[in-house]
């Protein structure tokens, strides 16, 4: 059997990230990420990497850009009001074509909100952040060893495809306990040709860059990266069905919430309601077809978040309106009990949405 | 027969955007001559800034990155972090880095980040239309002070030189200029400083570069030349304002 080791969640990314290889880490300090530099900061200088406390979070994602462009696994983490100010970085990663992972353990907002657990940053994640057209393969741990295991993945991905992976937590798993193993990690290398290395006189320089000030060519470079976004598409979307095959009902929920909607689905089926669960493991890529499959089975969608229903757009769009879809949410930094969630199924199996 | 003169070989034999008259073309050459000079092209790794220098990473043969608005230092870091056995410079101008880059400078300096900054301060924006600097003078007319600087109202310039070499970590602080050929010559031997301290791994090493925008100044560049003499230099005053191995040599 697997060695199974109890983690905190904050601490199982920042584990999981120097198994991944990756060396330098750039931060800046807010609650509730803490526990991911402060791990950093203790376990980096031992294996000759380099952990390093930026003057804010914009010096900060500007030093990953410029680690990522020197070829190096990189990341940062922070929360909410903290990745609104990195989004400038984003962008710039994104039209330069580097891989970094960033974590963003949110909590509520909008503005400096609370420090308890949230999800209102999904259209952040999902939908932009930072300026132009751009995304980010967003990945939604719902537990301590996702933390780990889709940290890796993200690595793995951002490599592959040049572009950024964003870790998209919330308070409750970051600080929450489990068991964990990292056993099954499959660590991915590419090579990075493009990187700044210095030419040694040997080749032609590599630019990193993006600047384009021919409108002809800053469109051809769009467009070739969103062909390389249809790719992620077609392939990397991740979700998990729970009690589906049957369902009348489906509840959509990632993170923290899903587990919350899970509990609520297992009392719905001991009560004879036929419902299920749709759980995205990455939010872009959406796992639109799991949603579009639901949508011809089922009479009709919840779903769960803890914002005032950003997912629950996705919901719809993917679904093609073709059922209703219900909201079932709390915000703020609060958390949806199981019986709320509950409530929601059976209004829904009442026909109410 | 024998070359007296060449295009210094880490420059690119490509023709400049940069306008008549403007001193950037000497700067690049400066920096691109110390290159050479020191043997590095192959292992040098250039940052440029946003503002007139946007496009220096077609400039120089090195491997290039263009960074943020004012965020060469931080991207800088990050680069010679990953890669410390490589050359890293930024080349930014005083909008870069005296405004909106002012943290990533004071903090890197502070880090005493092993890196090379050259900043370029012509007292305007250049690349967006003329506008007031963080180095503007009192009184000095730009499109966005159209009554001339009223420290009143929009406070005094910034000394960028004076004010980074008050920090106990920077190793090598030094204002310059490009008016006339002594300058240029002095220029160099700052540039050439601030790169071999890096190569020496001694840490943060700046140099200011007191230069004009006859464009946005809308001066010929030989009255620019002289304005840069009569208005400039006074107010930012040329020399070494920290050198911490020679200070420790003195002592």
């Amino acid at each position: 059997m697997a060695e199974r080791v109890l983690m905190k969640g904050n601490e199982a990314i920042a584990e999981a990230a120097i198994r991944a290889g990756c060396r330098h880490y750039f931060g800046y300090p807010i609650t509730p990420q803490t526990e991911i530099a402060a791990y950093m900061a203790k376990k980096m200088p031992k294996i000759g990497g380099v952990f390093l406390q930026a003057e804010s979070e914009i010096a900060s994602i500007n030093m990953v850009y410029g680690a990522a462009a020197a070829g190096v696994r990189v990341m940062t983490s922070s929360s909410s009001p903290g990745v609104s100010l990195k989004a400038e970085g984003l962008s710039y990663i994104a039209g330069s074509d580097v891989p970094a992972l960033v974590v963003n353990v949110q909590r509520g907002g909008p503005g400096l909100g609370g420090i308890q657990p949230s999800q209102s940053d999904y259209f952040q994640a999902t939908k932009g952040g930072g300026h132009g057209d751009y995304r980010m393969i967003v990945l939604a741990p719902a537990s301590v060893q996702e933390m780990a295991s889709l940290t890796i993945k993200g690595f793995n991905l951002a490599d592959k495809y040049r572009m950024t992976s964003m870790i998209l937590a919330d308070g409750t798993i970051g600080q929450m306990m489990e068991p964990i193993s990292f056993e099954d990690a499959e660590i991915e290398t590419y090579d990075k040709p493009w990187a700044l290395t210095g030419t040694d006189c040997k080749r032609e320089h590599n630019v990193v860059n993006s600047l384009y000030l021919k409108p002809e060519a800053l469109e051809i470079t769009n467009m070739e990266r969103y062909e390389r976004y249809k790719i992620v598409e077609e392939n990397e979307a991740m979700w998990e069905e729970y009690m589906m095959e049957d369902a009348e009902y489906c509840v959509v929920a990632f993170g923290i919430a899903s587990r919350v909607a899970k509990n609520a689905v297992a009392t719905a089926r001991a009560e004879g309601i036929k419902v299920g669960l749709i759980r995205p493991i990455t939010l872009w890529p959406f796992p639109k077809k799991a949603l579009e499959d639901a949508a011809d089975k089922v009479k009709g969608f919840i779903s769960v978040e803890l914002n005032m229903g950003q997912m629950i757009e996705d919901v719809r769009l993917y679904t093609k309106c073709k059922r209703p879809v219900a909201l079932c949410n709390r915000c703020g930094g609060m958390i949806p009990s199981p019986e709320e969630v509950l409530e929601s199924i059976r209004k829904a199996q009442k026909g109410e949405f | 027969m024998a070359v007296v003169f060449s295009k210094p070989k880490a420059l690119a034999d490509v023709p400049f955007h940069y306008c008549p008259g403007c001193p950037h073309g000497i700067i690049h050459r400066l920096v691109a001559e110390v290159i050479d000079e020191l043997g590095i092209e192959g292992k040098t790794i250039g940052v440029a800034p946003v503002g007139c220098a946007v496009m220096a990473y077609d400039y120089f043969n090195c491997d290039m990155i263009e960074a943020a608005h004012g965020r060469a230092p931080a991207t800088a870091t990050g680069v010679k972090r990953s890669r410390p056995e490589n050359i890293v410079f930024t080349y930014q101008g005083d909008g870069d880095l005296a405004s909106i880059g002012m943290a990533e400078t004071v903090h890197s300096a502070a880090r005493n980040e092993n890196i090379t900054v050259i900043f370029v301060n012509n007292a305007i924006y250049g690349m967006t239309g003329g506008q007031m600097a963080p180095t503007s003078l009192p009184g000095q007319v730009t499109q966005t002070s159209p009554y001339g600087r009223d420290v009143n109202h929009c406070g005094w310039p910034i000394k960028v030189s004076e004010m980074l070499s008050t920090l106990d970590g920077p190793e090598y602080i030094a204002r310059v200029a490009v008016n006339n050929v002594k300058n240029v010559r002095n220029a160099k031997k700052a540039i050439k400083q601030a790169f071999q301290n890096q190569v020496d791994g001694k840490g943060f090493s700046l140099v200011e570069v007191v230069s004009a925008c006859p464009t946005n100044w809308g001066m010929t560049p030989q009255k620019a030349l002289e304005w840069m003499e009569t208005d400039m230099i006074p107010y930012y005053p040329l020399g070494v304002y920290k050198d911490r191995s020679a200070a420790k040599e003195e002592k």
